[in-house]
């Protein structure tokens, strides 16, 4: 679409914090695919967290200082661009929640919620972006629940990585399902959470794909962990690491 | 015997449901079968979202309105010839039923299917007062002969396989003559049936719940597969409804548009076999029906509830859809929630009756996945509701220290972004070094929870931040 093309955004990069903990390599994807999108990419060094941990363990307190600061950080920009559906969602949807009837911070989170994405749904539905890259797999996309719930992502992801040359998609069983992760879940109730993820990794598995992407790195962590304990032959990467054509780097969880 | 509330030992009953090979096979059959059910059915239906939508209206109208339609379906009771009785507490509820129960002579009580009861703890409680009250719901039926807490709320013997079901009936259907021991579920069926079909005769009382209670008309309406409360209630010579406040509903038209959405959501069927309304007892000229009518409205902590922002709660209308589509309930089954309500329903609604501090585990057990909302039929947002606790409990100082002091520091870190850099650089630092050449960690002390059962994927070695400030 022209109006895609012809507009030129001023985009804020929000890492995450497990990526700048666990793996740059996808904030450095994201950054390059949103450059070859056309976007001016700026990385705000006042972010450090989107505020999750503290809003879903009900401290509102804390996770209320922390979005005001992702609102400070970001609010000069015409988008915020995320590389997860679960931070992205925090902003979009909870900021809101949180503080939609501050007299001082309402508006500007509301405004800040309305172009904030996650990146697969910014570079399909923003920009005019098709892939270039190339890689030879069989490849599986594991949706995390706040993409395909929170966020209403599925298809964007998708049609990215069917641009990618030598990339064959399959699905597997239960996609809707959690993988377990649930952040401080996966910690404070491990057993569970490990029955959960024990039954997504036999599914990926059973789908026969040699690579597993998908946009959330927790899910990814949790999954990859889970597949190395099996010793499964299955690597795990971010969309953005495909996307990005950095195939060539180790795999998460994967010897360097 | 009362079921103890086991719900503050939430994490060692998972671990338990975890182990047991017998419980994840009936979990495993049940998950797989119920949602494949519901989609058909809803698919089979165009209009199935904005049935959801207007019964979301209808239910959040009533709650609304809650005084003035108790009072209305109150007279409309009182009018048909019936009785009404509020209580409070489980234990005047209980004192209402006992009174109710011996007024209707006998010592036999026959039973329809009644998760309000489950919450009083009711079957219990008669006994002690020496009576026998008899489930005839099939599921009930046999959960009551083995003792053990219903494990979902519309199959409440979900968890057993037919095997232990056989033996069940063995060992307590000799005496009555059935010494056979029966293996098809048919077989077991038609012994239970046999069974129960005599006692609906002997009864003087019945209890049931209710569905729905309709203000328009006085009603109370049960929807069954197997049309055994309709005939305790029309057997019986007195009729005593126990159900919860929240289940009254302007019209019999409300009625119906709920009816359309509680099928399809629990089961897949398009209407349940039975959908039976009681109203008042029997008229002159009515050639069957209960002599006395009674209806006990329990409140137990749900004007509370209705008070707080976890409110939409009550529009539940016990579909199961939420359980059925669990990936926790999947995992551990109904009983390590350890009381009455389980799934994602019972993490909502257990905090508020049975208070947060006993409950505490249920709204966290959860990764907020938001499969539950997707598919309530009165669209309740389980999620917002489970945060809501969280962060009451927060506020109550119920959150366990660790995670109370951890969060904390998290959030001194991460309100001063160069103290968290510092952090984090050397936390990717130790990790990474820690896990250098292999990509990953089998052992990080203080995070065993993780890695006892998955390997950490180990840090690729400098944070983001530290590497974008070299090359910026």
């Amino acid at each position: 679409m022209s109006d895609k093309a012809a507009t030129r955004y001023n985009v804020g990069l929000f890492v995450t914090c497990l990526v700048d903990l666990f793996r740059p390599s996808v904030a450095f994807a994201a950054i390059k695919l949103l450059e070859q999108a056309g976007c001016r990419v700026s990385v705000p060094p006042t972010q450090t967290c989107c505020g999750q941990p503290a809003y879903n363990s009900g401290d509102r307190s804390a996770a209320t200082d922390i979005v005001k600061q992702v609102v400070a950080a970001f609010e000069q920009f015409d988008a915020v661009v995320v590389p997860s559906g679960s931070c992205a969602g925090m902003i979009r949807h909870h900021g809101p929640l949180l503080l939609g009837d501050d007299p001082e911070w309402g508006a500007r989170v509301k405004v800040l919620a309305e172009k904030t994405f996650e990146l697969t749904q910014f570079l399909a539905t923003k920009t005019a972006y098709t892939p270039t890259a190339q890689h030879t797999a069989e490849v599986v996309y594991h949706d995390s629940c706040s993409c395909l719930r929170e966020m209403g992502i599925g298809a964007e992801p998708r049609a990215l990585l069917d641009h990618v040359t030598g990339l064959n998609r399959r699905e597997m069983d239960g996609r809707e399902e959690c993988c377990g992760f649930g952040g401080l879940f996966s910690v404070k109730y491990p057993d569970v959470s490990n029955a959960m993820v024990s039954a997504k990794v036999a599914n990926i598995k059973a789908s026969g794909a040699e690579l597993c992407v998908g946009a959330d790195l927790g899910c990814l962590l949790n999954i990859a962990g889970k597949l190395k304990r099996d010793g499964a032959p299955i690597a795990v990467r971010h969309v953005a690491e495909v996307l990005a054509d950095h195939c060539d780097k180790p795999a998460i969880g994967d010897r360097s | 015997m009362s079921h103890a509330v086991t719900s503050p030992d939430f994490v060692n009953n998972s671990k338990k449901a975890i182990a047991d090979p017998v419980l994840q096979t009936a979990l495993d059959r049940m998950t797989r079968g119920f949602p494949v059910n519901r989609r058909r059915a809803v698919e089979a239906l165009p209009e199935f979202d904005s049935l959801r939508d207007e019964a979301k209206v209808i239910k959040d109208h009533a709650l609304a309105h809650l005084d003035l339609y108790l009072e209305a379906f109150e007279k409309k009771v009182i009018e048909s010839g019936g009785h009404v009785h509020w209580c409070l507490t489980p234990d005047e509820a209980r004192a209402t039923i006992t009174r109710l129960v011996r007024d209707g002579g006998g010592s036999l009580i026959t039973k329809g299917k009644s998760m309000v009861t489950e919450e009083l703890g009711l079957n219990a409680h008669l006994e002690k007062e020496g009576f026998k009250p008899l489930e005839t719901d099939l599921g009930e039926y046999i959960i009551q002969l083995a003792n053990e807490p219903p494990s979902h709320i519309l199959g409440p013997a979900i968890h057993m396989p037919k095997e232990r079901i056989a033996d069940i009936f063995v060992e307590h259907h000799t005496p009555l003559g059935f010494s056979e021991r029966k293996t098809t579920p048919e077989e077991l069926v038609a012994e239970a049936r046999t069974i129960l079909r005599e006692k609906y005769f002997q009864a003087k009382v019945a209890i049931t719940g209710a569905n729905f209670l309709v203000a328009e008309t006085g009603s109370a309406i049960i929807v069954t597969n197997e049309g055994n409360g309709d005939l305790s209630q029309t057997l019986a010579d007195t009729h005593i409804v126990v159900t919860g406040i929240e289940k009254v509903i302007p019209t019999l038209e409300d009625a119906a548009t709920l009816l359309r959405v509680l099928a399809r959501s629990a089961t897949g069927q398009e209407m349940s076999v039975y959908t039976t309304l009681a109203t008042g007892p029997r008229r002159p000229g009515d050639t069957d029906g209960p002599g006395t009518f009674h209806v006990v409205l329990v409140d137990n902590g749900r004007s509370q509830l209705l008070a707080s922002p976890a409110k939409e709660a009550l529009r539940c209308i016990r579909c199961a859809a939420c359980l059925n589509h669990c990936p926790i309930y999947k995992a551990v089954g109904g009983h390590a929630y350890g009381w009455v309500y389980s799934g994602p329903i019972g993490a909502a609604i257990d905090p508020a009756y049975l208070g947060l501090n006993t409950a505490r585990h249920l709204p966290n057990a959860s990764t907020l996945c938001g499969r539950c909302e997707e598919v309530c039929p009165v669209r309740i947002p389980l999620p917002k509701i489970f945060r809501y606790w969280r962060t009451e409990a927060f506020k109550q100082g119920l959150t366990p220290g660790p995670e109370r002091q951890g969060v904390r520091l998290w959030a001194y870190f991460a309100k001063r972004p160069k103290l968290y850099r510092l952090w984090t650089r050397t936390a990717a630092r130790v990790l990474a070094a820690a896990g250098r050449g292999k990509g990953r960690l089998r052992h990080v002390v203080g995070f065993s929870g993780w890695t006892n059962m998955r390997d950490l994927p180990a840090p690729e070695g400098k944070t983001f931040f530290e590497q974008w400030k070299n090359r910026e």
